[in-house]
């Protein structure tokens, strides 16, 4: 489902496998287990995480297959998942950077924007959240997170409300994407050397993860369960 | 005051007449119904508002208000729920903004998803700086939500700036600038007929605008579902 790495001071977590990794109860749950084990200890200074992916997918959103198979009670396991795994970004005590090496819809990406930085594949690949298209209307941390992340008007409109597919370029231009790069490998170089620049300038990462809350202190509110997040 | 036709599946709603659109209660009335009508319609899936004649809408009827403070305030509280009647339309809208939108006539432009303007002539100003009066809170609320740069938002209320459809469109308050009036209808409508083909659940449009536009929505009273609600949505989709 993913796997955790070190590369010297940077953790990369990557969604494996070639297909979408779309989010089901297994796959969240692994990446909050992941980054339990980067929320818990103690680091070396100047860390960050990358989260990338294997495949054309970084991820295509909730797994509506599993969805299906799971009594209507048991729906909102996976929204809670997501809900807790934008909370553990939120927390993280590093920088984080988001290596988008492949097609980002729906709640795919929302992963995407719950990363500090956000490196775009640029020649294929789409950001798109397709909700409208589908025909599925939003809980509200997820309302809450989306508006602090995008802004500007007429970004967040043709992102949300005209369920935009987006290019890297054009994500660039609209600011919901730093840099792009060519290819899945040279998006995870842009990625490193992206994560090793911001590295170098945080040394106390709990202090950054406090600021991060207090940065999208709306999102925090909806997002960190009362008491904790872990679910 | 205002007519309706359907051009497919777009509904164009027009001020009509050579004068200055103010919104006095009659207007504000016909306008009202118009929008019913456009939301109770199944065959309508977009709606493009445009004016005739030099202006879009001046702004708020003074005349009728005879410069009372009572007259002003009962305008002021009329438009609100025009406005809120746009922002909940089940639909996408689009605003052919044909000649100058001032004050509650930039407001009524604004409240649109989508602002089409002519770049030839006409302006977008809140006069409000202008003339000595307040802004309504909603009216506030609307330009924060849709005008997020600050120092656009910045000259737009506390500069009074007559702003041209061309800087507008630079500055991130119109998304397309037209050449005459008539081709700011006629791009309007092919964005309203683009939209419409995408053939959005209705009921779902009008949930994710408010979740654009959320403290807009609180401002202008119109409820939003909660998470239950659109959890049962949600699963009586699959």
């Amino acid at each position: 489902m993913c796997t955790l790495e070190k590369r010297g001071n940077i953790y990369l977590l990557t969604l494996t496998g070639s297909g979408e990794h779309r989010f089901n109860p297994s796959l969240l749950s692994s990446l909050r287990a992941a980054l339990s084990s980067l929320l818990c200890s103690s680091h070396a200074p100047n860390s960050a995480l990358i989260t990338c992916a294997e495949g054309k997918f970084f991820s295509n959103g909730f797994d509506q297959s599993w969805v299906r198979s799971a009594p209507p009670s048991q729906h909102r396991i996976i929204s809670d998942l997501l809900r807790g795994l934008i909370s553990d970004y939120l927390s993280l005590p590093m920088p984080t950077v988001c290596a988008v090496t492949g097609h980002a819809a729906a709640a795919g990406c929302a992963l995407v924007l719950a990363h500090d930085y956000v490196v775009m594949r640029e020649d294929r690949g789409f950001f798109y959240m397709s909700e409208l298209d589908v025909g599925l209307k939003f809980v509200k941390y997820f309302e809450v997170f989306f508006n602090e992340k995008i802004p500007d008007n007429q970004t967040r409109r043709d992102v949300l409300l005209r369920s935009a597919r987006v290019t890297a370029r054009e994500a660039m231009a609209r600011g919901i994407v730093d840099r792009a790069a060519q290819g899945i490998e040279g998006t995870i170089e842009e990625a490193l050397r992206l994560a090793e620049e911001v590295a170098a300038t945080v040394s106390d990462g709990s202090k950054l993860a406090e600021k991060r809350k207090l940065m999208f202190s709306e999102t925090w509110r909806h997002v960190s369960a009362a008491g904790g997040s872990k679910l | 005051m205002c007519t309706l036709e359907k051009r497919g599946r777009v509904l164009i709603l027009t001020l009509t007449g050579s004068g200055e659109h103010r919104l006095g209660p009659g207007l504000i009335s016909s306008l009202r119904s118009a929008l019913a009508t456009a939301r109770s319609d199944p065959t309508v899936a977009a709606l493009v508002t445009a004016g005739e004649g030099r202006f879009f809408s001046n702004g708020l009827d003074l005349a009728w208000a005879k410069n009372s403070s009572e007259g002003l305030s009962t305008l002021v509280r009329l438009v609100k729920p025009l406005i809120a009647d746009l922002i909940s339309l089940p639909m996408p809208t689009v605003a052919a903004v044909t000649g100058h939108a001032a004050a509650a006539g930039m407001m009524l432009a604004v409240a649109h998803d989508y602002v089409y303007m002519r770049g030839d002539r006409g302006v977008l100003y809140m006069s409000e700086l202008d003339i000595g009066l307040p802004f309504p809170d909603y009216f506030m609320d609307l330009m924060q939500a849709k005008i997020t740069d600050p120092r656009t938002l910045r000259d737009v209320t506390l500069r009074a700036k007559k702003i041209t459809g061309t800087e507008a469109k630079e500055r991130g308050i119109v998304d397309k600038v037209c050449q005459s009036a008539s081709e700011t209808v006629a791009e309007a409508v092919k964005m309203a007929e683009e939209l419409a083909g995408r053939n959005w659940d209705k009921g779902v449009y009008a949930s994710i605008r408010l979740s654009v536009y959320p403290k807009l929505c609180k401002s202008l009273e119109i409820p939003q579902e909660s998470d239950e609600a659109v959890r049962k949505h949600f699963a009586s989709r699959l």
